[in-house]
C-alpha cells in the first residue's frame, strides 16, 4: 500500500508542473495587462510602461516564469498588487472559507446522494423511487446560481429566516450557529446538482449489485434485508461510487465560484474571479496552482480509498 | 423489503427539525443605531489614497483623510480643508498654503508643513525612500506640473509649478491629493495600505478581507465630530445580492443601484437619492478613415441615435442626455447647448449627401467597466437606431480590460466607433486628453478617434493655463460649440449617480464629485 501511495504521489509532480506552465501562459496570453486594469481610462502607453516596470512585468516571459516558479518552490507565492498583501495569506484565508462551504456541500451530496440512491434502488419503481428520481432530475436541471437567488428571495428577503449573504453576521454572532445560518443556503444550493448525480449513479450501481449471486446467497442464508442492502450491497457498489464522489469534489469546488458570488461567501472562487478581472497575475496563478494541487491531492486520496476497497485496482 | 419509519428515524427527524428551527428562530437583528453599514460594489484595493484609482476606494478614503483643500458641499468648487488659506502668485505658478493649526493624524503625529512636503515627495520623487517600497502611484501625473514643494515654516507650504496649470487646486481636492501620516507609512511600509492613518472624521479600525472595513468616529476631528459612531463598508460585488441585502436590512446605504432594481425601493422605508456628476458617456468615432472621416456621417450618427430612449428606457432615468464633451455638473464651464435631436430623416439626408448609405461599421462594445453604465443593452439599442437610417453596424464585445487595450491605442485599422465614459474632477482633463491633436494615441493621449481641429487645440491649451475663471469658462464654452458641430463623438449621456438609504438614515446626500462623505450622516 505504501508503495502504491508513493507511486501516485510521484506521478502528481509532472501534473503540477504542467499546471504552472498552463496557468502562466494563459495569464500571459489573455489580452489586457495589470497596468491597464489599475490605470483604467488613464492607461497611456507611458503610464502603462512605468507601472509595468514597477511590477517587474517588463522582463522577458521566460524570466518571469522561472522567477515565479523558483519562488513558488520555496513557498513564496509573491505579493498581490490588487490586494496589497502576500498571495499565500490571501489564499489560505479564502481557501479555508471555501473549504467550509465546499466541504459541507460535499458531505451533504455524499450522504444525501448515497442514501437517496440506495433507497431508490431498494424500492425500484416504487413510490419512493419515483419521487426521488423526479427530485433528482429537478435538482440536476436547475442551475445552482439561479436556485441560490431564488432561495435568497424566499428565505432572506421575504421570510427573513436566514441572512442574505456573507459568512458571519456584522454584529454579534461569529459563533457556530451564526456560521451554520450563513452556510445553510449556499451549501444546499451548491450540493444540489452533485447530490442528483451521486443519487442516480448509486441507484444504478446498487441495482446491478443487487442482481448478483452473493446477494442472493446472503438473502438465502437469512441475513436481515437491512444488512444485505446497507452492508453487503452498498460496500460492493461503493467501489464504483467513490470515483464519482471524487469527481463531485471537483465539481463542488468549481461550482463554488458561482455560489460564492451569489452569496458573497469570502472564498477562493470569488477571489479568483476578482483577480482575473483585475489582471492580478500572481494571485490568479498562485490561486489556480493551489486549488489544482488540492484537487490532485484529493484524487490521490480517492485512488487510495478505491484501492483499499478493492485491492485488485493497485496493479 | 420495507423501510419502516422506526421510532429512531422519527427521533432523528424531530431532532433535525428542532435544530433547524433553533438556528432560524432568532429574528434577524437589524443593524444597530449609530453604525452606518454601506454596501460597496467591490473590495477596496488599498486604503492608501495615492496608490489607488477606483471610485469604490475613494468612497472610504474621503472619510479617513483630508486634503489641503476640498470641494464645498454640493459643488465642484474648492474650499479650505487642512489649509486654512492660500495665495497664488500672478503667473499662476507659485501656490502658498497656510496649514490649519493643531491638527494631528490619527496616529498622534502632527500635521505640519514637513508632512505635506513628504506626501508629495513620496509620490513624485523616484529617489524618495518610500517611493519604491509603497508605490506604484498610478495617478501621480495629476501633480506632474509640480517642480518643487517646500516647507517655508511649520505651517506654510509652497508649491512651484513648471507652468501655470488651472486644474491644480481641483486636483488637490481629489483623493490623490489627500494627506497621509508619514510616520504611519514609515512604520508599516508596504502594509500601509491596510493600516491607514489620516486626519479625517473617521479613524481606521479594522479591515477583514472580503467582509468589511470598519471606521470609528474621530473624537478629535478639527471640523467637529461625525454624527455616526462607526461606519462599516461591506463589499458586495453582485448587484442582485446587494439589492437583496438592502431589502433585508443588512445594509443601510447602497450605492450604484442598478437601474432595473430602482423600482424595488420606491415604496415606504427607503429613500432614493440622486445627483448628477462629472460624467460623460460617448461614442468615439474614427475620424481618420472610413465613413466617419466625413463630418456629415458623424453628424448623421448623432441625429440617428435616440438618446432620450437610451437614458429613459435602457437606463431607466439614471442619466440625462449629453450635449457635448463637458458635463453639466461643471455648471460654470458648461455651455448648455441643445443636444442633437433624434431626427432619423435628417440623418438619412446627411448620409445621402455623403454617399454613405448602407455603410458597414465596426462598433466596439464593452461588457462593463468603470462608469460604462449598461454598455451591452446600450450598444444594441444604438445598433438598432443606426440600422434604422441604413447603417450596417457589426458589434464586437470585449471584457473591460481587453476593451481598453484595444481602444486606447487608437481605432485605426480596427473599428469605426467605440463606447467610452469618463469621470473627472475638473472640466479640463477630459477634452485635454481626448480631443487635442497632441493627444492622439501615439503621443500618449486618449484621442483614439484622431479628432483634430487647430482651433480646439488652441482653446484647450489656453483654458488650461488661464487662471481667471470667467475667461476659462468663455474658452470652454467656445470649444463646446465647435466640438458639437464637428461631432468627433456621439454625445450620449451624463450619468446621474444614485444611492438608496433606509429610513433610519438621516442627512444623507450625494456629491457631484461622486465621493461619499459620511461625516454628517446620522442613523437612529
Amino acid at each position: 500500500m505504501g508503495a502504491y501511495i508513493l507511486k501516485r504521489l510521484v506521478s502528481a509532480i509532472p501534473v503540477l508542473f504542467g499546471i504552472t506552465v498552463i496557468v502562466f501562459l494563459i495569464m500571459a496570453l489573455i489580452p489586457g495587462d495589470p497596468a491597464t486594469a489599475i490605470l483604467g481610462a488613464y492607461a497611456t502607453p507611458e503610464n502603462v510602461e512605468r507601472l509595468n516596470r514597477h511590477l517587474g512585468l517588463d522582463r522577458p516571459l521566460w524570466q518571469q516564469y522561472f522567477v515565479w516558479v523558483g519562488n513558488l518552490v520555496q513557498g513564496d507565492f509573491g505579493r498581490s498588487f490588487a490586494l496589497n498583501r502576500p498571495v499565500l495569506d490571501e489564499i489560505l484565508d479564502r481557501f479555508s472559507a471555501t473549504l467550509v462551504l465546499a466541504g459541507t456541500a460535499f458531505v451533504l451530496c455524499a450522504l444525501l446522494g448515497i442514501v437517496a440512491g440506495v433507497v431508490s434502488a431498494a424500492r425500484q419503481y416504487g413510490l419512493a423511487d419515483k419521487a426521488i428520481t423526479a427530485a433528482v432530475i429537478l435538482g440536476i436541471s436547475v442551475p445552482s446560481f439561479f436556485l441560490g437567488m431564488m432561495m435568497i428571495l424566499l428565505f432572506a428577503v421575504h421570510l427573513r429566516w436566514l441572512p442574505v449573504s456573507g459568512m458571519y453576521s456584522m454584529f454579534g454572532g461569529g459563533d457556530l450557529p451564526d456560521l451554520i445560518r450563513h452556510l445553510a443556503m449556499p451549501a444546499i444550493a451548491l450540493s444540489l446538482v452533485a447530490t442528483g448525480v451521486v443519487a442516480r449513479l448509486t441507484r444504478a450501481n446498487m441495482l446491478e449489485v443487487l442482481r448478483q449471486d452473493f446477494i442472493r446467497t446472503a438473502r438465502a442464508k437469512g441475513v436481515h434485508e437491512r444488512r444485505v442492502i446497507w452492508g453487503h450491497a452498498l460496500r460492493a457498489a461503493m467501489v464504483s461510487v467513490i470515483p464519482i464522489l471524487g469527481l463531485q469534489a471537483g465539481f463542488v469546488l468549481s461550482g463554488a465560484v458561482y455560489i460564492e458570488i451569489v452569496f458573497q461567501w469570502p472564498g477562493i472562487g470569488r477571489m479568483l474571479v476578482d483577480a482575473i478581472l483585475k489582471r492580478d497575475i500572481l494571485l490568479v496563478q498562485g490561486g489556480v496552482v493551489f486549488v489544482a494541487a488540492c484537487y490532485v491531492g484529493f484524487n490521490i486520496l480517492v485512488d487510495v480509498a478505491q484501492a483499499w476497497l478493492d485491492p485488485r485496482i493497485k496493479t | 423489503m420495507p423501510f419502516p419509519l422506526t421510532r429512531r428515524h422519527a427521533g432523528l427527524l424531530t431532532a433535525a427539525f428542532l435544530a433547524t428551527s433553533a438556528l432560524t428562530a432568532p429574528a434577524l437583528a437589524q443593524t444597530p443605531p449609530g453604525v452606518l453599514v454601506v454596501g460597496q460594489i467591490a473590495e477596496p484595493q488599498a486604503l492608501d489614497p495615492h496608490a489607488v484609482t477606483a471610485v469604490n476606494d475613494f468612497r472610504i478614503l474621503m472619510n479617513l483623510y483630508d486634503g489641503l483643500v476640498r470641494y464645498a458641499p454640493g459643488t465642484l468648487e474648492v474650499e479650505p480643508a487642512l489649509a486654512e488659506d492660500w495665495e497664488i502668485d500672478e503667473d499662476g505658478t507659485v501656490y502658498t498654503f497656510t496649514l490649519r493649526e493643531g491638527v494631528t493624524f490619527h496616529d498622534g503625529s502632527a500635521l505640519d508643513a514637513e508632512a505635506v512636503v513628504w506626501n508629495f515627495e513620496r509620490m513624485l520623487d523616484e529617489d524618495h525612500p518610500m517611493h519604491e517600497a509603497t508605490g506604484p502611484f498610478p495617478l501621480s501625473f495629476f501633480f506632474s506640473a509640480i517642480e518643487e514643494v517646500e516647507a517655508v515654516d511649520d505651517r506654510t507650504v509652497r508649491f512651484t509649478l513648471n507652468e501655470p496649470y488651472a486644474p491644480f487646486l481641483s486636483n488637490l481636492a481629489y483623493p490623490t491629493g489627500l494627506i497621509v501620516s508619514p510616520a504611519a507609512v514609515e512604520e508599516h511600509g508596504e502594509d500601509f495600505g491596510r493600516n491607514p492613518s489620516g486626519t479625517g472624521p473617521f479613524v481606521f479600525e479594522e479591515w477583514r478581507s472580503n467582509e468589511r472595513v470598519t471606521l470609528l468616529r474621530n473624537p478629535d476631528y478639527w471640523d467637529g465630530e461625525a454624527a455616526a459612531e462607526a461606519v462599516i463598508f461591506r463589499p458586495i460585488t453582485d448587484a442582485n445580492t446587494r439589492t437583496a441585502e438592502m431589502l433585508a436590512g443588512g445594509i443601510d446605504i447602497m450605492v450604484e443601484v442598478p437601474p432595473v432594481a430602482l423600482s424595488q425601493f420606491e415604496g415606504a422605508g427607503f429613500e432614493i437619492v440622486e445627483q448628477a456628476g462629472p460624467h460623460v458617456w460617448f461614442l468615439i468615432l474614427n475620424t481618420k478613415e472610413g465613413p466617419f472621416a466625413d463630418v456629415r456621417v458623424r453628424q448623421a450618427a448623432n441625429y440617428a441615435i435616440n438618446k432620450e430612449a437610451l437614458v429613459n428606457d435602457v437606463l431607466e432615468g439614471t442619466a440625462t442626455v449629453a450635449s457635448g464633451p463637458v458635463a453639466p455638473a461643471f455648471s460654470w464651464a458648461y455651455a448648455g447647448l441643445d443636444p442633437y435631436p433624434h431626427d432619423p430623416d435628417r440623418a438619412r439626408e446627411l448620409l445621402a449627401e455623403a454617399g454613405a448609405e448602407g455603410a458597414e461599421l465596426t462598433f466596439y462594445v464593452t461588457e462593463g467597466g468603470s462608469g460604462m453604465l449598461d454598455p451591452v443593452p446600450m450598444g444594441t439599442a444604438i445598433q438598432a437606431d443606426l440600422a434604422a437610417v441604413g447603417l450596417d453596424v457589426r458589434i464586437e464585445t470585449y471584457e473591460w480590460n481587453t476593451f481598453l487595450g484595444r481602444v486606447n491605442p487608437g481605432l485605426e485599422g480596427q473599428a469605426d466607433m467605440a463606447q467610452m465614459a469618463w469621470m473627472t474632477n475638473d472640466p479640463d482633463t477630459l477634452p485635454f486628453l481626448t480631443l487635442r491633436t497632441e493627444a492622439w494615441p501615439d503621443e500618449g493621449g486618449f484621442n483614439s478617434g484622431y479628432y483634430s481641429n487647430p482651433e480646439v487645440d488652441q482653446l484647450l491649451e489656453q483654458a488650461r493655463v488661464e487662471t481667471d475663471q470667467d475667461e476659462r469658462a468663455r474658452l470652454y464654452k467656445e470649444m463646446q460649440e465647435i466640438v458639437q458641430e464637428d461631432a468627433p463623438w456621439v454625445f450620449v449621456a451624463n450619468w446621474v449617480q444614485n444611492a438608496v438609504t433606509n429610513d433610519r438614515v438621516e442627512n444623507f446626500s450625494l456629491e457631484p464629485s461622486f465621493f461619499l462623505l459620511l461625516k454628517d450622516v446620522a442613523k437612529n
